[in-house]
């Protein structure tokens, strides 16, 4: 099969022309969750929401994608960015929240699984394409989203946008997102949000993936195509 | 009453934070200007001069597809060369008021809203979620000022000053809201 036959590129991302005609060009790209992802704070929780395409150049490798991924009872991560860097940092970090947890006798702060996210995706900024969104709810400080961008930075905001079709919903974020937002509303403004980008980007779409995240535990949901919010076409 | 809702992008130069980029092409025609300023500036002085002597021919006022169409011709025709988009706006007899987009390589596209420019790609979604057909031209105005608010927050080589115009039947109606005075909002 033409597939079988394709070497293995180096891992450069794009390739402008393949070696060979025959040997379609996603099968010598690297598989990227393109995407669009957001998180909101609330008081008492926090809204998650991602879209669920992965794709590999033009082709969708993943269609249904979940890229909302459990570190720990009450914390989640958004992933954006190299599909293959952001599985094996949510990997790592999942193992040190979860021997720091025992080792503290109690569950983990927010806080503190962000700062282990930054701190893979700082030391090794030069191998890894990844920007994540932590997000979750403690005890302590109660809903909380932090953006680790590409690069490693870490930074805590109220709300908070990432991957490639983000650009296209900045304004409507600064817009629409106000303080003191109920949890149905954020989750509105997530739906909303979402499709608008996956409207504009090719690299994101398929069904919106939400969850909320609070005291009482983890409520995931999925809208699909169907049911997302629609707005004027022109 | 429908009015025609442009929507202009403002960059920042060192050397100007005044550029009008908001050029009129004829008594109804106006052109917005995306891309590299000279290329853009010397493709619209050109354009300005063929369609002055085609009004002069046809003996009445340049249809808005016609400006745009010597738009396009000239982006295509020197597609190699050239780095300009435009958003030609305005109102004719024979279709009342158009919005017409000529892409970098010299696609020409018929639209009811379009955006370019830098600060455009954050405002997509804003766009697309606000946007009515038959809006009322204050709405139109508050509409593509806050649009181009929200892109001035977001893209660090846009601002300075706003440069809006209402084109319709009777005449041409211009607004200019400094930075200052343009709506602000949730500032993280």
């Amino acid at each position: 099969m033409a597939a079988a036959v394709a070497t293995m590129m180096p891992n450069l991302g794009q390739q402008i022309s393949s070696k060979n005609d025959m040997i379609p060009d996603w099968t010598s790209q690297e598989v990227s969750t393109g995407t669009t992802i957001m998180a909101v704070e609330y008081d008492g929780g926090v809204v998650i929401g991602a879209d669920s395409r992965t794709t590999t150049g033009a082709y969708i490798a993943n269609r249904v994608t979940d890229k909302l991924t459990p570190i720990h009872d009450r914390i989640f991560c958004c992933r954006s960015g190299s599909a293959a860097d952001t599985q094996a940092i949510a990997d790592v970090v999942t193992y040190q929240l979860g021997f720091h947890s025992i080792e503290l006798d109690e569950p983990p702060l927010v806080e503190t699984a962000a700062n282990l996210f930054r701190a893979s995706c700082y030391r090794y900024r030069e191998e890894l394409t990844a920007g994540i969104l932590v997000a979750g709810w403690d005890r302590r400080k109660g809903g909380q989203v932090y953006c680790v961008p590409i690069g490693g930075m870490l930074v805590r905001q109220p709300v908070s946008v990432g991957g490639s079709g983000s650009t296209y919903i900045y304004g409507f974020m600064d817009s629409n997102y106000k303080p003191g937002l109920t949890k149905e509303q954020c989750l509105e403004l997530t739906a909303a949000a979402l499709s608008l980008a996956m409207e504009r980007d090719g690299s994101s779409g398929g069904v919106v993936r939400l969850a909320t995240i609070s005291e009482d535990g983890v409520e995931r949901r999925v809208i699909l195509g169907n049911q997302l919010p629609k707005f004027s076409t022109h | 009453l429908r009015s025609v809702c442009i929507v202009v992008l403002l960059r920042e130069y060192v050397s100007s934070k005044t550029i009008n980029k908001v050029i009129q092409v004829h008594d109804r025609i106006f052109c917005c200007m995306a891309g590299s300023l000279a290329d853009a500036q010397a493709v619209t002085k050109a354009a300005k001069f063929h369609l002055s002597f085609h009004s002069v021919q046809m003996e009445s006022p340049p249809l808005v597809i016609a400006a745009a169409s010597v738009l396009k011709e000239l982006c295509y025709k020197n597609k190699e060369e050239l780095q300009a988009g435009f958003i030609t706006a305005g109102w004719d007899m024979k279709k009342g008021p158009q919005v017409y987009v000529v892409a970098l390589g010299g696609m020409l596209v018929r639209q009811p809203v379009t955006i370019g420019g830098s600060g455009s790609t954050f405002i997509y979604g804003y766009v697309d979620a606000k946007y009515k057909p038959s809006m009322t031209k204050e709405e139109c105005l508050q509409f593509a000022t806050n649009a181009l608010a929200l892109a001035m927050g977001r893209d660090n080589v846009s601002g300075g000053v706003a440069n809006l115009v209402v084109i319709t039947e009777t005449g041409v109606e211009h607004v200019v809201v400094p930075g200052d005075k343009l709506p602000r909002f949730h500032d993280e």
